[in-house]
Order: structure tokens, then sequence, then C-alpha cells
């Protein structure tokens, strides 16, 4: 399992990577191994805009629905369309062709509650 | 004695050949043994055979002189063909509910399969859910979806909805703060007005919810209707109660609604003082997953064995809990099925007849009607099977006097529309004989000059 250097991660297993104004968001290897086969993911219209933890979408596998959230407040700027015809990019590639959503940043100071890489790895259940 | 032998499986062709091989030339010689003034030799003493409808009002008529039903209003009174009830008592099916370990009962699986594939087809949409409770939360299921995906608490319902379907959806939707705007109805037409619905159009809308045909039995234009809600990106929700009239009227799915949710009750189920009646739900491919309700799904198992199974169950509440897409765990399985058996042994054709059939009658009996003084047709606009009746005494009294004469004359309006004080609305079914219409004619006109 990877967890690249680099990313900012979250408790609820978002990744983001901070482009500057605008980041983009992922699912972390981890979540998309437990989540098993993905079968549909919805994600939000471009212009909607979400506070920090706000439900921005759903990851639908073959045993259950798993909310995304955000990692911090922002307004969806692109979607990524492709995983309605292939959903499974999310399991094949989490940190490439399975990305969600980028946003754009609403208050930089919020990144700095997210976590490393490390740090997240630490937060992660001990038998892995 | 002709008419006997479709019950028997042997043609006449076949019974020549039997008789050959035996070296008999003709029936009778088989009973030569039999002295002959033993032996019947007339035709038995039996009236002209009847069809099965006809048959079972003799068999009705020689319990107790029937009432006249001329009430519909959501509740329709039509011919259950035998065969409903014996296929949904077999104890495979004979329960009202999904099962709980659902894939293993495969053929009540199959039989839900097959209704959805009825409805899309009925409804002309693509995507039928298992069923629901019945027209009305149906259609309330069918606005809560709408807000689901427009996040807009906004909802314009026709008036010439049916009123009590009205009051379920307010009931649903009360919880959330959603508003319900009504739009009325054109005082000469009787279909919703158009204009006042136009104006009131607004990107807050979430839906509009039109019956087609409406509580006056008026079918409705949905296609200007619908292309102008999804100008301002609502949902075009199409209600009904009579699902008969689908057996002629264009499907609503082609005129490019959303979602159509109704009742099924005409569809085989028994009138049953008010249900188990059946929620019937369809809507297009791309809103499934938003969709209320369970889904069957075909598919092939390792062996590439055609099997049947609940399909995107992972919207649902035993696994989603508070996030699940409806409250709806389950659906209206023994009324889905008698819907199922009904439409199969009519068919496209004969469901087709079946409609003609109460369109003709309705027209006649508006034709009797408007002839009579003191009574006129109340709306322009084409009918189905229903129609709305001004007379010109107090409804009470004139049904009243209809009522000992065993005739259920029509359905008072003011009930529910304080405006429409002497106003009958009057329903006419492929059970309303001719000389029953003709009958209702004479004691309405009796009662109204009196």
């Amino acid at each position: 399992m990877k967890f690249p250097e680099g990313l900012l991660y979250t408790e609820s297993h978002e990744w983001v990577k901070n482009e500057g104004s605008q980041m983009t968001i992922g699912l972390t290897d981890y979540a998309q191994c437990q989540l098993k086969d993905i079968v549909y993911v919805e994600i939000p219209e471009v212009g909607s805009e979400f506070k920090k933890g706000d439900s921005i979408g759903v990851v639908e596998s073959v045993k259950t629905v798993a909310d995304i959230y955000s990692p911090v407040a922002g307004k969806v700027i692109d979607g990524n369309t492709t995983l309605k015809d292939h959903p499974q990019f999310v399991n094949e590639d989490p940190y490439g062709k399975g990305w969600l959503v980028k946003m754009e940043i609403q208050d930089k100071e919020e990144l700095k509650e997210l976590l490393s890489s490390r740090a997240y790895q630490g937060s992660l259940p001990e038998e892995l | 004695m002709q008419d006997f032998i479709r019950y028997i499986p042997h043609t006449e062709e076949d019974v020549q050949k039997m008789l050959e091989a035996i070296g008999l030339k003709r029936v009778e010689d088989l009973f030569q043994v039999i002295p002959k003034e033993y032996r019947f030799s007339k035709p038995l003493n039996l009236p002209e055979p009847l069809s099965e409808p006809d048959l079972i009002h003799h068999l009705q008529g020689l319990q107790v002189p029937m009432m006249n039903s001329f009430l519909g209003a959501g509740a329709y009174y039509h011919f259950i063909p035998a065969v409903v009830s014996n296929l949904i008592s077999r104890s495979e099916f004979y329960t009202a509910y999904t099962p709980y370990q659902p894939e293993i009962s495969q053929g009540t699986l199959q039989a839900i399969f097959e209704y959805q594939t009825l409805m899309c087809q009925l409804t002309g949409m693509e995507v039928s859910n298992a069923s629901l409770y019945d027209g009305a939360s149906s259609l309330a299921e069918a606005v809560l979806m709408a807000h689901r995906m427009t996040r807009r608490k906004k909802v314009l319902l026709s008036q010439a909805l049916h009123p009590e379907y009205r009051r379920v959806i307010q009931t649903y939707i009360d919880p959330d703060q959603q508003e319900i705007v009504l739009i009325p109805y054109q005082k000469g037409e009787g279909r919703t007005d158009e204009k006042v619905l136009f104006d009131l159009l607004k990107e807050d809308v979430s839906a509009v919810v039109i019956q087609s045909p409406n509580f006056f039995g008026v079918i409705e234009d949905l296609r200007p209707i619908g292309e102008k809600v999804h100008d301002f990106g609502g949902l075009m929700i199409v209600g009904f109660s009579e699902a008969v009239a689908y057996g002629i009227l264009q499907p609503p799915g082609m005129m490019g609604v959303d979602i159509v949710a109704g009742e099924g009750q005409s569809l085989g189920i028994p009138m049953s003082y008010g249900g188990p009646y059946l929620g019937i739900f369809t809507t297009q491919e791309r809103f499934v997953r938003n969709m209320p309700g369970r889904l069957v799904g075909e598919t092939v198992d390792l062996e590439g064995r055609t099997g049947f199974v609940l399909t995107l169950a992972t919207r649902e509440q035993h696994i989603r809990r508070e996030r699940a897409t409806s409250n709806i765990c389950t659906n209206e399985g023994l009324c889905a099925l008698m819907a199922t058996v009904f439409l199969s042994c009519l068919g496209k054709e004969g469901l087709r007849e079946l409609a003609m059939m109460n369109l003709s009658k309705a027209e006649y009996a508006k034709k009797v009607a408007s002839q009579i003084h003191g009574c006129k047709l109340n709306f322009t606009a084409p009918t189905f099977n229903e129609f709305v009746l001004q007379i010109e005494r107090e409804p009470e009294e004139v049904l009243e006097k209809l009522r000992k004469e065993k005739i259920l004359g029509g359905f008072p309006l003011a009930k529910f529309y304080p405006e429409l004080r002497r106003h009958l609305l009057v329903t006419v079914t492929e059970m309303n004989r001719k000389e029953e219409i003709d009958r209702w004619a004479e004691a309405l006109e009796k009662a109204l000059k009196s």
C-alpha cells in the first residue's frame, strides 16, 4: 500500500494535492482497498461550494456506499468525468487516474490541519 | 354444440382419425349397445355459452340484485380474470413481501423482474422499481426524489391531481419544510392552467406534478409543460390513478417526462375498500441511483446461467442507514404479481381493446347525459373513462334517489372542490353494460325532473 510523500491526508481517507490556489482530491490506497470493487462514483457539480467536512459525493462499491468529505473549504472547479464509465480507476490508480475533484481553496490556513503521509499511516489500524 | 368444441382438446380431424382406427364412422356408433329408447337424442336444453365476465355477471345477479356503480375517483371497477387469483394463490408467491434472503427466491425475483419490464412498457420509461405501497405514496416518493436531485424546496402540484394524493405528498414533505404551490385548473377545459404554471415556474422549483388523465378524467397536454420545466432545471413528474388509460394514451415516457408514478389498482387488483393497492414508479435510467425502493436485475452466475438478483441494494437502508436513498426497503409484492399476471393475460392488444371499451362506453354515457335536461358536461377537453357532469339540483338529493334504484350515480365533487358544488364525477368502465348506462341516464333524468 502506497501513501506518497508530498500529499496531504485526512482522517476520513481522502488525499489532497496542494497546487497553490487549488487542490486535487482523491481517495487513499487504504480507502479503496477497504471498499473493494468500486462500481459507481458520484461527484459534485462544478461551481458547488463546500465547507470543511461536508459530504461532496459518494463512492459505491459492491459491498457499501461511502461518503467523500471535503478536506478543506472550497469551490469545485473540475470533476473526473471519466469515472462515470471507469469507476475502477479509483481501485487501480487511486493517486492518478482515480482522482475525484479539483477545488479552489478558500483558506490555505486550513491545509495546515491535514496529515502528512507519515502521520496518516500512523493513524491507520495496526494490522496493516 | 359447436361452441363447446374449444373446451375439448380434440379437433374434428382428431376424432375422425380415432374413429377410423377402430373402424367406426360416427361417435354415436360407440353407443350402439345402449338401446335407442334410452339414448338422449335431442340437444341439451342449455342457454348459449357465455364469456368469463358475462358468466360471472350472470351468477352474481342470481345471488342479490347488484348495485350499478358509476364511481371511480381513484378506485376502479374492472374485470379481473379468475386466472389472476389462481396464480397469485400459489404458496410460492402468497406473501405480500419481498423475501429477506431474496436470491433464494428466484421465482419471486423473476416475477418482479417481469413486472418491472411491463411497467416500463406501460409508461414508456427506462427503469421501474419493484413497486411501492400505492399511487399516493409513490407520487410522494417522486417528489422526495426530485428534492434529492435538485436540492430545491418548492414543488408545484396541479389542483387537478387527486386531492388525497396531494395530502399524502404534504404529509411526506412537511417535516422537511418543503413548500407546495397549487396550480389551478382551467374552468373551461378542465386541464391544469398552463399560464399560471409558467408564471410560477422559476429556478427554485424542484418539480411539477401533473396527473393525466387528471382527477376530472381529463387528458393533460404534458409535452409543453415538460419542456418548460426542464428549461428551469426542474423535474417533470406525471401521476395517474387509472393505469388502463395507458392502453391507448401515448405513454408519458415519450413526452420527455422524468418520473411517472401512480396507482396500479386497475390492473387486476380488487377495489377492496381502498387497499392494498399498487404503487407504480418508473423513471429514466440516468436517475436510477436516486430512485426509491428495490430493484431486481438480471445477471448470470459463475456457470453462465441466467439468474435474478436485487441490484443497487447498497443505496438501501440496511446498508446506508440514515443516508439511504429512501426509507423504502420493501415492495407490494403480491399486488405487483396481480398486475403482472393481469397484463400478461391481456397482452398489448388486449389492454388496448380494454382501454377502447372504457373510452367508448364513457363517451356513450357522456352523449346520453348531455341530452338530459338540467344536466351538462362541465369540461371541454378530451377525457378517458371519467367525466364531470354539472347538474341543476343538489347532488345529495339526486344521488339518494338513484341509490334507491340500486345505482351509485357518481361522486359529488364538492367534497374536494367547494366551487364544484353541483357537480358529479362519473366513471364508466367495461363493467357498465349499455343497458345499465341507459338505466343510469333514465334515473338521472327522473331525479332531476322531480
